[in-house]
Formats: C-alpha cells, structure tokens, sequence
C-alpha cells in the first residue's frame, strides 16, 4: 500500500503536520559512519547488497557528526572512548536517536571488566538496544523498523520542553 | 650470512656459560638471560645465528616466586623453529630490563605494552609511554595483584548466581562501594586531571623551515582518528605536516582496549575460545585455530584427520574473503567510494552461509575445539562449499583482477607509494602479506607448517616492488593460492570422527608453556599460552599482528603526502579488535 491509494481524485493527501514531519524523518534518516568494533562489520554487511539497508532510506552514511541523525554505536565502548563518543553524541543536531548495536554496547556484552562501559547508555540515552553478539543485519535492521515506530509516535511538545 | 651453528641444537648455555642456564622448569623450553647480557646475548642471537625476525615480546607475572619475566621468541625468515629466551627479575619497583629496540626495532610497540600493562621499564626505549590505557591511569592492569575498581572474582567459573534455586545479585555479595578502591594518595576531593595528550605531543619530532627570505613555515598537526571513515575503526595517527608531506607520525591506540588478556586469564581454557572470536572480527576461524594449537601443544593431544582437512578449508575460506573484503576497503581508502566493497560483500555472504552452516553463527564461530572442530560439516554444506570452489570464487577473483589490476587510476595512487625495503620489513617485525610483499617468502604455513598444511601444494606468493602495487598483487595472488589448497583439501577430505575423544567443558592442561602461532591472513597470529596446572591459564598472551605491523606505520608514511597515508594504512590492513585487544 503506497501513498497512491491514498490520493484522492485531487492528487492530495490530508495529514498533520507532525505526521508529515516524523514521516519524512524516517524516509531519509543519515546514520553517522562510526564503526566500533565486530558489530561495525555487520553493519556494513547490512548496507551491502545482500541486505540492503538502502530500502529503509540509509543508503548514506555520513562520517560528519555534524551531517547524521542517528548514531549506530557499533561495538564494545571502552573507557578512553567514551569521551570520545560522547563528543560526537554532543555534536550531532537536533533531533538525533541512537541505537546500540548489540550486546556489549546495551550492557558491556562478555568484556565484564575495568576497561568497558558497561552499556553505552552509561554514557548517551539509547532509543533501541538491538540484542545479538553480533546482531545479525537482519536484526540491525528490526532495530531500525522498531526506531521509525518510536519516531513516527512523537511530538513537537518533546522537542519544545527542553 | 653464514653460520656454524645448526639451527636444532644451538645450546646458548655453552656459548655463554655464565650468563645463560636452560629453562629447566616442568614444561618450560628456551634458556633464562641474565639481565646484564641481554643485549650482548641478542646481538649473538641476531647477528651470529641469524635469527632475525623478533616474533614476540612478553611479559609474565610469576606472583608466588616474586619474579618478573619478558620472554622474547626469535624466528629465522628461513624457516624453522624459533629460539626461546627470557629474563627474569626480581617483582620489586623499579623494573628495568634493557630495550632491545636497537637489535630489533620490532619491539618498539611490544615493550611499550608490557610497560603499559605490567609496569617494567626498558632504558634504551626513545618512547616509552603508555599505550594500550591513557596516561595518568594508576598502577598496570596485567599484574597479578592488580584489581579492577569493582573487583568481583579472582576466576571463572564463577560462584553460581542461583545457589537454592534462589537468585543472587552480584551487588548483594559485593555492596556498591565495599569493593571500590581507589589508588593509594589519591583524593577524589582535588583530584585535578592531568592532560593524557601531553606526553603524546612532546614525542613528535618539531621542525621549523626557513626559507630564503627568512620566512617561516610552521608544522601542522592533524589529528587523524579515532572517528574517521578511513582509519578501519578507532585506531588514531597524530600526524605533523609541512605543507602536505608527513614530517613525524605517532600511532595511538587502545580506544577498543577491553584487556583481552586479563580476560583470558579469568576464563577456564575453553571459555577463552568465543573470546579469540573478537580480536580480529573478519577472521574467527583462525583465531581458532591459533589458540587451539597453543592448548593442544600444553595438551599433547593429537587432532583427527578429518578435522584437521576442516580445520584447513575454513582457514583457507577466511583468507579468501578476508583479502576479498580488504580489496575492497583498499579501494574505498583509494576513493572508489563504495562500488568494490559491494562486490565484496557479495562473495562474503556466500562464504559466512557456509560458516553459519557448519557453526552456527555467521561471524563468531566459535568453531574449533581442542582435538578438532564442534561438530561435522553438514552434506549440504559440503555442496555448497564445492560449488564456490569450483565455479564461482575463481571467476570472481579473476573479475576482481580484470576490473582493477590494470586499472590507470589505481595504479596511480599504489605505485611507489609506502616503500618499506625488505631489511625494515624483517627488522621490524612486519609479517604476512606485508612481509611478503617486501620480497621476503616467509610464510608460516611452509617455514614451520602446523596442522596439515605440509600435504598441500601451494605458492609462497612474494613481489619485489616493496610498494603498495606490490601489496595488493600479493592478496590477489594468494586467494588463487588459497583456492589451490582448497581445491585439493576438497577432493581429498576423509570421512571420520572428529573430535578424538567425548567432548568435554574442562580440559585438563599440564603445567608448562606453549607458543601456538599460524599464518593468518593478517600475519603470523600467536598464541602464548602459561599453564599451572588449575583449570585457568596463568599467562595468555596473543601475539597480533595487526598490532605488531603498526610499527613500521611512521617509517612508511614520512615523506609522503597526508593523502597517502590513508592508503599506506589501508594497505597494512589493520583490525581494531585484534590491534588494542
């Protein structure tokens, strides 16, 4: 079902604004190029042919914080990156969403120890943890499916309080 | 250069009586150096028996006796087995142990590490800093008697959480607070951080240019990493620049430290196998097969015929779409954004369907096991594996050749580019594809061959250019090598058990040492293994040569332009996971 079952006989379409906007959010949403770890290379498998994670409008995939909406924290975090990752959450506009790939980057994974961020979350808020050690693409891109949900359910009101 | 010394029985005890005597401890192989001549020793070992390649440098903490130890292995780029020597000192501060820097400069990156992470000192080392952890981290990590701020236990396998049936959080056993320690004198009230760069940027070499008008030109420094789309991850390059060309270049790593070691020492022996999974993420198999080697060299047990045939066509399938995947990225570091990476990807799938096939799992297979492999090649993907062989990875290889080899733009940016002579190569402890294309044919698989590979018929695939043409022709050529042993392990495989014996969680270890190592695609992969007898290994060190190749980073790049450099990275194909462990 496309937007032209959706057209009336004047070639337009009624919706909200906020609807609209959410809409076209998640039709074009830019991931950071930011591979950490194993994760990273699943991440890449799901931008190849095989998966094609260009259906979901992601073809792009920016290596600017500045230029991404969504940051996919691929991989274990450790305690020198952190800094590092945080400076890249902070430098990324309004609005951004993260996902965290996989286990080590929702909860510190099988690295138990001094050196991991136990889950990315110690570090920036996470919007879908995606399980799997490492999720495979198809998982990845559940994850995704499950963000644009969260995104097409929001509202201006968010964004106006902070 | 000639030598009189035949390479099985040099006796460094009867050379140097009174500073050598031969490890006589149960399991232990290799000769014990006096401190004092380290050096002398090793000039000998390096200049008159020609053991010229520096395999690994490593510490070991024998807490009980209070001794330290730095084992180094040697290799001859001949072949043969390796000469074992090691040091030991007394576990009080101040550690010092002569750097051997200047004999083989391939321990540069290696005695960085264990000042890192077990605090000996090397007199003689230029650089000495911190390296896998930041500056200003208290105390080193890899000490037995160092514990983590929230310690937990000492091993595994750990207490169970549901003793009765009834759950127990660890914070009951260990409240929030209890059991976190900070170091002695310091005060969390006015702690004031210290800048951990500093100490990074006083090591780059200055330089000011005047000119003829007495004008003058200022360096520039370009932080490269750890977020950039061409450094394969988080690896960072501090890099000084006049004008475009690289003046001094400093490595820096650890931003994926998760201390795979002290992990490894915590584990039971096979709990470690997932773990060697995620050290270098394209290549899980033969990791493997690394470890499994190391263990089953303590063990003593033999491997089953059909396993070993297994254990050769996942190797050898690795290899192939390992280079598959870094022509590839090469390309992309090159410019040609994306196009080839997809090309590779495509071959990948098709070989992780048969890896999920046999392992379950498409990446981290978790597929060997001491004595053989978990479980036996499905029929199906025996078939499958077939069909690749025969049909479809020769084509595509040759697809691969006959879109780029010739192709002008690349030949442009690969020629003569990243020049690193064959003497460097060795000195420095390069291994693999890049050895190899320095000229020299050292390849593990035939100068000391483990498992099977001595029944095969294959190439040692070497190019004399130096370059990075020379680099990426001898990736190409190997993965025709490598379906040549494919081909021949695939018509020859036996039917049998694989697993000699019921499979078991515990294995039962001897105390002793081993060195396990393998050609992986990256290089020569080792494992050095220490065991006491008790379920968990004393000492697990992973020679990496992701790691190790980084060092003769800096001598390659200088002089060239900061474009390159991308390239010349590109080229030693580095893996995070594998490079901070």
């Amino acid at each position: 079902m496309g937007v032209e079952q959706k057209l009336g006989n004047m070639g337009m379409v009624t919706t909200t604004l906020e609807q609209f906007v959410n809409w076209s959010r998640t039709r074009a949403m830019w991931p950071m190029l930011f591979g950490l770890a194993c994760c990273a290379i699943e991440m890449m498998s799901a931008q190849a042919a095989h998966y094609d994670m260009s259906r979901f409008g992601m073809e792009l995939m920016r290596a600017s914080p500045r230029q991404s909406d969504l940051m996919i924290v691929a991989g274990r975090v450790s305690r020198k990156m952190g800094p590092i990752l945080r400076r890249l959450y902070d430098q990324m506009p309004e609005p951004k969403w993260v996902v965290a790939m996989g286990d080590c980057a929702s909860c510190g994974g099988v690295f138990n120890n001094y050196a991991i961020h136990q889950g990315v979350d110690e570090l920036v808020p996470v919007d879908v943890y995606v399980a799997g050690c490492p999720p495979r693409p198809e998982a990845l891109i559940h994850g995704i499916v499950t963000l644009y949900e969260k995104v097409n359910g929001e509202k201006f009101t968010d964004y106006t309080d902070s | 250069m000639a030598t009189t010394v035949s390479t099985k029985s040099v006796d460094l005890s009867t050379i140097f009586p009174d500073a050598v005597i031969a490890d006589e401890r149960k399991g232990y192989t290799g000769w014990l150096v006096e401190k004092d001549n380290l050096i002398e020793i090793a000039t000998y070992v390096r200049e008159e028996l020609d053991y010229d390649l520096l395999s690994s440098v490593t510490g070991v903490d024998y807490l009980p006796e209070e001794k330290m130890e730095v084992v180094y292995q040697v290799y001859k780029t001949t072949g043969g087995p390796g000469l074992f020597f090691k040091v030991q000192i007394p576990r009080e501060d101040p550690m010092e142990i002569p750097s051997v820097i200047n004999i083989w400069p391939g321990a540069d990156l290696q005695e960085r590490e264990i000042w890192d992470l077990y605090g000996i000192k090397f007199p003689g080392h230029p650089d000495l800093r911190r390296i896998l952890t930041w500056e200003g981290f208290e105390g080193h990590p890899m000490r037995k008697d160092w514990q983590e701020p929230f310690y937990e236990e000492e091993t595994k396998p750990f207490k169970s959480r549901w003793p009765k049936g009834e759950h127990i959080h660890a914070e009951e056993i260990n409240p929030y607070h209890d059991n976190l320690k900070f170091p002695p004198k310091f005060n969390p009230e006015n702690w004031t951080p210290t800048d951990p760069e500093e100490a990074l940027y006083t090591s780059l070499k200055k330089f000011t240019t005047k000119n003829e008008d007495g004008l003058e030109a200022e360096q520039i420094i370009v932080n490269m990493g750890p977020q950039h789309p061409s450094t394969h991850g988080v690896f960072r390059a501090v890099v000084v620049l006049d004008g475009e060309k690289v003046v001094s270049l400093k490595p820096v790593m650890g931003y994926l430290h998760r201390n795979h070691e002290k992990i490894g020492e915590r584990n039971t022996y096979l709990h470690n196998m997932p773990y060697t999974d995620r050290l270098d993420y394209f290549n899980s198999m033969a990791n493997n097969w690394a470890y499994a080697l190391a263990v089953e060299k303590l063990m003593g047990i033999e491997v089953t015929e059909r396993s070993e045939y297994i254990r050769v066509i996942m190797s050898e399938l690795t290899r192939i779409q390992n280079h598959l995947v870094w022509v590839g990225i090469f390309l992309n570091d090159l410019g040609a954004v994306v196009t080839p990476l997809l090309y590779a990807f495509e071959e990948r799938e098709l070989i992780l369907d048969i890896f999920e096939e046999v392992s379950g799992a498409r990446m981290m297979c978790n597929y060997y096991r001491f004595g053989g492999v978990v479980r036996d090649m499905p029929v199906r993907a025996f078939e499958k594996l077939k069909q690749l062989v025969y049909d479809r990875l020769p084509g595509k290889i040759e697809e691969f050749e006959r879109l780029l080899s010739e192709n002008e733009i690349l030949l442009s940016r690969v020629k003569g580019i990243g020049y690193l002579s064959a003497k460097d190569a060795i000195a420095t402890s390069m291994t693999g594809p890049m050895l190899r294309a320095s000229g020299v044919p050292y390849d593990i698989r035939r100068a000391e061959p483990y498992g099977i590979y001595d029944r095969f018929d294959f190439d040692v695939v070497t190019r004399p250019e130096c370059d990075l043409y020379a680099r990426y022709h001898v990736r190409i050529e190997e993965m025709h090598q490598s379906l040549r042993i494919l081909e021949q392990a695939v018509s020859t495989i036996p039917e049998g058990p694989i697993l000699p014996k019921k499979p078991v969680y515990q294995v039962r270890v001897p105390a002793g040492e081993a060195y396990g190592r393998i050609e992986s695609p990256k290089g020569e992969l080792g494992f050095y293994v220490i065991s006491n007898g008790k379920p968990n290994p004393w000492r697990y060190h992973v020679r990496a040569p992701s790691f190790i190749n980084i060092t003769a980073l800096e001598k390659m790049c200088v002089g060239e332009k900061i474009a390159d450099f991308v390239a010349i990275l590109g080229a030693i194909d580095i893996v995070l996971g594998e490079l901070d462990r």
